[in-house]
């Protein structure tokens, strides 16, 4: 037991003693957290638009107020040639353009429905669709307004846990999983490499540390730095960006806990198999991205072709993520989070095996 | 070396070549010389061939020239028929050769080789050597060599001796070594026993200035061209002079004088001698390819004990068998009474092992160094602290105490890692290429701490590619194509190697000679 | 001239000797385009939705049919809002539709009805798609049955979304993963290459040949450049081959300005190669500044208008920035001179201060 303390301390050494690799362990995580927090969002805050309004009308104006009173509508220009339209979308000037036909207010006077023409840059799709779901809301509301109760059926929506729909309630917590992934993986699959370029790795065979010791002794600063990154990110999200943590703090830390390991496993995989720092550098690379891709931290899982749906049952980071945002949204007990324990605990499991494996049989 | 090449660039004082100065020109002087750094700087992902083909475009080698240059150097290297093999699939002494290929692909006017001969075996070394002379010979060729091995230096026309980055001899060998005329003598000692003892108190004495143990004689240099008053029984013979020898004399008269202080593991001698390695029919396979084939030896307690053979010989498998790095495939290997092939961990506690380059985790301090290699091998509280204390103070790393390791001078990271190997007491220690790029001196002062360990009962296994370090050992064991070529004490395999046209071959020539001679 | 092309040589033999190197400009890219074209998708399409309805009148069950009809949902109906609750809480459903005993009543009075929408919004996003697609079902319900009535005054939304008139985020997801393939093989990989002459030992050797510090650091940009050329040749075929994703501007626009783009990727791996000296710390610094900006701040999967001011300010200096808004226009919209001038300007201006630098500060010495 000693011995293996000796071996945890000297691992805890090397990775922070340098001041260049303290900082790769700590400065990229701080800065992905920020820039991912406030970068990674689906809210659309500014809409840039512009109008042309051929009615000119009282009622246009009125529809059109409801606009520039909006928060997340920024007006830029008001057009009197429908062949401006092109040109505001084409250079990227606006997002969307409304659009009242001259007979906007004749016919709803007439009790007949007017059209509101919305033209939308198409390029990136989503983000017109969200914004197309703004105008829409604001219309409904204005067609509250003139006639209750000729107006369609109001669809009253309530949000679970996310009352307002944030994209950073979402992102921050998907954050926990994202980041403790990286740090464990990139700090653990180069370790064995490391020791191998600079030839410390017999002078540790050497000794009487059992293969399983030299194992644990990497694995433990690994787990303990994943942790406390995780920590970090807990507390930057409930203090910092006011998110609220509704689930239970034990459970949160036994998966993190589960992750932790089966991330580590895939990580001592890699730190076993290569040869040199950069082969290691380069497998937890080719892990990460299709991992992160398919846990669902951007797109839902549910939107893949089932066969994929299928494949991101392997991937820890899947069923982490979607604890990860129970935990902080949801008071959710251990039996409703069993369904992503299990898989964690199983590949934990199999992954540390096969890296123990994996470190006996390349030791040679 | 670097400064030469316009590399660095010096603080301060000139560099003339061939009348240019690199610091300023630094295109014209490359253009005039060829370089081989101490890495050979080799593409290792390259074959042979490309690398060759690479150097002659970088050194503006016309076209027209190029397959006859090629098939010179290549012929000239023992390379012809490995030119489609990648690099870093060839041996040490295959890279060295290539490498040199590549530094004189450009008729260059001067050759500069920074330590080219480092982790190479003795007869590449010796063919490296061969190469550059007929080149100086042939082509009026300059060159320029770094060394650490001064038998090596022997070879120049001139050297420039220098110490702690300062000047302490220069002129060609022959000089500097006549300049030592009368001062070297041979004594042969009366018993195996106390060779090493004897060896310490002479070294000690401010008269002489260096003491070693070779095989059963002892090599003494006086201060003064005078025979030393020796203890009675012992009849100095005079012997010729040695580079090394006017280079340690130099470095003692600069120096205050500081005697040796033996290394004391606080353990005496087992008088009875007894086999603590143990091997017999050992075998080692990779695929279908015996890297090591039926050896057999045994060493005894207190024994310093040399493995040698070129590369690829085997010899670095058999090294780490019995260091329990490698598993066995067949045979039988007893180290400090344990079984290898049943308990390698048990044997493991009981030796110690200093790697090639001195392996030591380069961002840790000397002193988390030794605290973490002293806990690896179960040592705490008091003994821990003790064991710390003992190598502070036996190696004098007091001052570096929170230097980084990677950041400490040669000689004394290997000191470190010496202290690191021995802090539990083990029993044997291993000791793989110990001294490559170090100074003779540090390299003197390592075989003064070898030899008190030897007395003190602490049996000693080191490979070894640099044969005047062979001859320090007690006995050595010579392997070829993973078999055992020879073994017995050094004189014993000089004998091997007497001819009639070479009665008293040196350890180098007996070594070839033996490689040669047997199919 | 042709100790450039020696040279060169040497850069190809030694990509095509590592498997790391053509993993990253090849097989990652490929699982990148692959995953992205068919596996990620922002578009929710056949959303589990519970349908709790307390009176089940025709009225109800025309409003119902819709959602069976949308292609959006695929509704079950359950009896009990307990029930729905349970399954919402499961993630079994993404939203349950409730309409109350008193729906129709209210609704033939001419009071307000409602229709009720639970979602669960710990998938924030999701949660807004579900609600807007259950909004258009309902619209869409209502329009009909008003036709069969009388024409009400109100405004109706009329979208028309030029360049993706389906909306499909395959269209815009594929050719922004063009910059972050870019990225990948012009920064991550090259940031590597100095670096490890360095660790290997081989710069000193090349340094003391008479071979001018400007030719090798020429030497390994061509050989990027066109292993560059290569991943996005790969990328362009894939896109519109594979995916369909159609290309409206012209191609040797896009060449050109990836071309620009992959110049100034690679000005800034070598860069930071040839200033860090050391494998490990170089990739960290290229996956900081490079890939992760190319995903997240360049305008590929997130607004940039919506961000805070000071991110904002920040993705100026992200050249990703630049190109993807190049490549989205080029493929979706044509080649808009207007908007094309001022990003290409940008790229070709960083692209001379990146290099200018790597060849400033490429080593000529060691220390």
């Amino acid at each position: 037991m000693p011995r293996l303390l000796a071996l945890i301390y000297k691992e805890f050494l090397i990775l922070l003693k340098d001041w260049r690799s303290r900082l790769v362990v700590i400065a990229p995580p701080l800065i992905q957290l920020f820039i991912f927090s406030y970068a990674a969002t689906y809210d659309l805050t500014r809409i840039p638009y512009a109008v042309f309004d051929q009615d000119r009308s009282a009622l246009s104006h009125e529809v059109l107020a409801h606009f520039r009173g909006s928060k997340q509508f920024v007006e830029v220009a008001y057009l009197s040639h429908d062949r401006d339209i092109a040109a505001l979308i084409d250079r990227r000037r606006v997002l969307l353009v409304l659009h009242l036909g001259p007979d906007f207010e004749e016919r709803i006077k007439h009790g007949q429905p007017a059209k509101l023409q919305v033209i939308l840059d198409g390029r990136n799709s989503n983000t017109a669709r969200i914004a197309l779901r703004y105008v829409q809301a604001i219309i409904g509301q204005f067609n509250q307004n003139i006639g209750a109760q000729r107006a369609a059926p109001l669809v009253q929506t309530r949000a679970w846990f996310n009352e307002n729909l944030q994209s950073r309630w979402f992102i921050v917590p998907g954050l926990t999983a994202l980041l403790t992934l990286v740090v464990a993986m990139v700090t653990c699959a180069l370790t064995v490499a490391r020791e191998r370029e600079q030839g410390t790795f017999d002078q540790l065979l050497v000794t009487p540390l059992t293969p399983l010791e030299i194992l644990i002794g990497k694995t433990v600063p690994s787990f303990i730095i994943g942790l406390a990154e995780g920590t970090l990110i807990l507390v930057a999200a409930v203090t910092w960006f006011g998110i609220p943590f509704r689930g239970s703090l034990g459970l949160f830390y036994f998966a993190l806990a589960l992750y932790l390991l089966s991330a580590i496993g895939v990580g001592l995989m890699i730190s076993s198999i290569a040869r040199t720092q950069q082969q290691g550098l380069f497998g937890a690379f080719m892990f990460l991205v299709p991992a992160v891709i398919l846990s669902g931290f951007a797109t839902p899982i549910e939107n893949m072709p089932e066969p994929i749906q299928y494949l991101t049952r392997l991937n820890p980071m899947r069923y982490f993520l979607t604890l990860a945002r129970q935990s902080f949204l949801a008071d959710s007990s251990f039996a409703q989070l069993w369904p992503e324990l299990w898989p964690m605990a199983l590949i934990g499991a199999v992954t540390l095996t096969l890296a123990a494996w994996l470190f006996r049989h390349r030791l040679y | 070396m670097r400064l030469i090449t316009g590399l660095l660039l010096p603080d301060e004082g000139k560099i003339e070549v061939f009348g240019l100065n690199p610091a300023r020109d630094p295109l014209s002087v490359q253009r005039l010389l060829g370089y081989m750094p101490q890495r050979f700087g080799l593409y290792e992902d390259l074959t042979v061939q490309e690398n060759l083909e690479l150097y002659a475009e970088l050194r503006s080698l016309s076209p027209a020239e190029r397959p006859a240059r090629f098939r010179e150097l290549l012929a000239m290297a023992g390379l012809t028929p490995f030119t489609s093999r990648l690099v870093g699939h060839l041996s040490g002494g295959m890279k060295q050769k290539l490498g040199l290929a590549c530094a004189l692909l450009g008729h260059p006017k001067l050759l500069l080789l920074d330590e080219p001969t480092v982790g190479v075996d003795p007869l590449s070394r010796r063919q490296l050597w061969q190469i550059i002379h007929r080149q100086v010979q042939a082509q009026g060729l300059t060159v320029f060599v770094s060394t650490a091995y001064l038998d090596e230096a022997e070879r120049c026309a001139q050297v420039l001796l220098l110490h702690q980055g300062r000047l302490i001899g220069q002129g060609a060998p022959a000089d500097l070594m006549a300049r030592m005329r009368g001062r070297s003598f041979q004594v042969k000692v009366p018993s195996e026993a106390s060779k090493r003892a004897l060896a310490r108190q002479l070294a000690d004495r401010p008269d002489i200035a260096d003491a070693v143990v070779l095989g059963n004689t002892l090599r003494l240099v006086t201060q003064a061209p005078a025979s030393p008053a020796l203890p009675p029984g012992l009849v100095p013979e005079p012997t010729p002079p040695r580079l090394e020898d006017y280079f340690i004399a130099t470095i003692r008269q600069m120096a205050a004088f500081r005697p040796y202080i033996p290394l004391d593991l606080g353990r005496k001698r087992n008088a009875v001698p007894e086999a603590v390695i143990e091997v017999q029919n050992l075998k080692r396979k990779f695929g279908d390819f015996y890297a090591v084939h039926d050896v057999s030896f045994s060493v005894n307690r207190g024994e310093v004990f040399g493995l040698l053979g070129a590369n690829g010989a085997g010899k670095t498998t058999t090294f780490r068998m019995l260091c329990g790095l490698l598993p066995v495939s067949g045979g039988k290997a007893y180290v400090a009474g344990v079984d290898l092939r049943r308990a390698p961990a048990k044997a493991r506690a009981r030796i110690g092992y200093m790697a090639q380059r001195f392996s030591l985790y380069g961002e840790l301090s000397v002193a988390e160094n030794l605290r973490f290699f002293a806990s690896t091998y179960g040592l705490r509280g008091p003994m821990l602290r003790d064991a710390l204390h003992w190598a502070f103070s036996s190696f004098n790393l007091e001052p570096f105490r929170n230097l980084a390791a990677k950041d400490l001078p040669l000689g004394y990271k290997q000191r470190l890692a010496l202290a690191c190997s021995l802090l539990h007491q083990p029993e044997i220690l291993f000791l793989d290429e110990p001294t490559a790029g170090v100074d003779p001196l540090a390299r003197r002062e390592f075989w003064h701490h070898i030899n008190s360990l030897a007395e003190q009962g602490v049996t000693v296994l080191v490979s070894t590619h640099f044969l005047q370090e062979a001859e320090f050992c007690d006995r050595l064991l010579l392997l070829q194509a993973g078999q055992v070529l020879a073994c017995g004490a050094p004189e014993a395999i000089r004998r091997l190697a007497a001819s009639p046209d070479n009665p008293a071959p040196t350890l180098e020539e007996a070594f070839i000679r033996l490689l040669e001679t047997t199919p | 001239m042709s100790r450039l092309v020696a040279l060169i040589r040497k850069e190809f033999l030694q990509i095509a000797r590592d498997p790391g190197s053509y993993a990253t400009a090849f097989v990652l890219p490929l699982v990148l385009l692959l995953l992205f074209g068919y596996g990620v998708s922002l578009d929710a399409r056949r959303v589990p939705l519970a349908l709790v309805a307390e009176q089940l009148d025709s009225t109800v069950q025309d409003l119902l049919s819709g959602f069976y009809h949308s292609e959006y949902f695929v509704p079950i109906s359950m009896p009990t809002m307990a029930q729905a609750q349970t399954w919402l809480l499961r993630g079994q459903v993404q939203g349950i539709v409730h309409l109350r005993l008193d729906f129709t009543r209210r609704l033939k009075n001419g009071q307000e009805a409602q229709v009720q929408l639970i979602v669960n919004g710990i998938d924030a996003n999701t949660a807004r798609l579900v609600e807007g697609y259950v909004s258009g079902v309902v619209e869409t319900w209502w329009k009909r049955s008003l036709r069969k009535r009388l024409a009400t005054p109100r405004v109706e939304v009329e979208a028309r979304i030029w360049f993706n008139p389906e909306a499909k985020s395959r269209n815009f997801l594929v050719p922004g993963l063009i910059a972050v393939i870019m990225t990948l093989i012009g920064a991550l990989l090259t940031s590597l290459v100095i670096a490890r002459e360095w660790e290997r030992g081989t710069l000193e050797a090349l340094l003391a040949t008479e071979v001018l510090s400007g030719e090798w650091v020429l030497a390994k940009l061509i050989a990027y450049f066109l292993l560059g050329n290569g991943g996005w040749g790969l990328a362009v075929a894939m896109a519109m081959g594979l995916f369909d994703v159609p290309l409206r501007g012209s191609i040797w626009l896009l060449w050109v300005s990836s071309a620009l783009f992959l110049l100034v990727a690679l000005g800034i791996g070598l860069l930071i190669s040839s200033l860090s000296k050391n494998q490990f710390v170089a990739a960290q610094i290229a996956l900081i500044v490079t890939y992760l900006p190319a995903f997240l701040l360049s305008g590929f999967l997130f607004d940039i208008a919506s961000m805070p001011k000071m991110i904002q300010l920040l993705t100026y200096l992200m050249p990703a920035r630049y190109y993807v808004t190049v490549l989205q226009t080029l493929f979706l919209a044509g080649d808009v001179w207007s908007l094309l001038w001022p990003n290409l300007f940008v790229l070709l201006a960083l692209a001379i201060l990146f290099l200018g630098l790597t060849f400033k500060c490429s080593p000529k010495r060691l220390a």
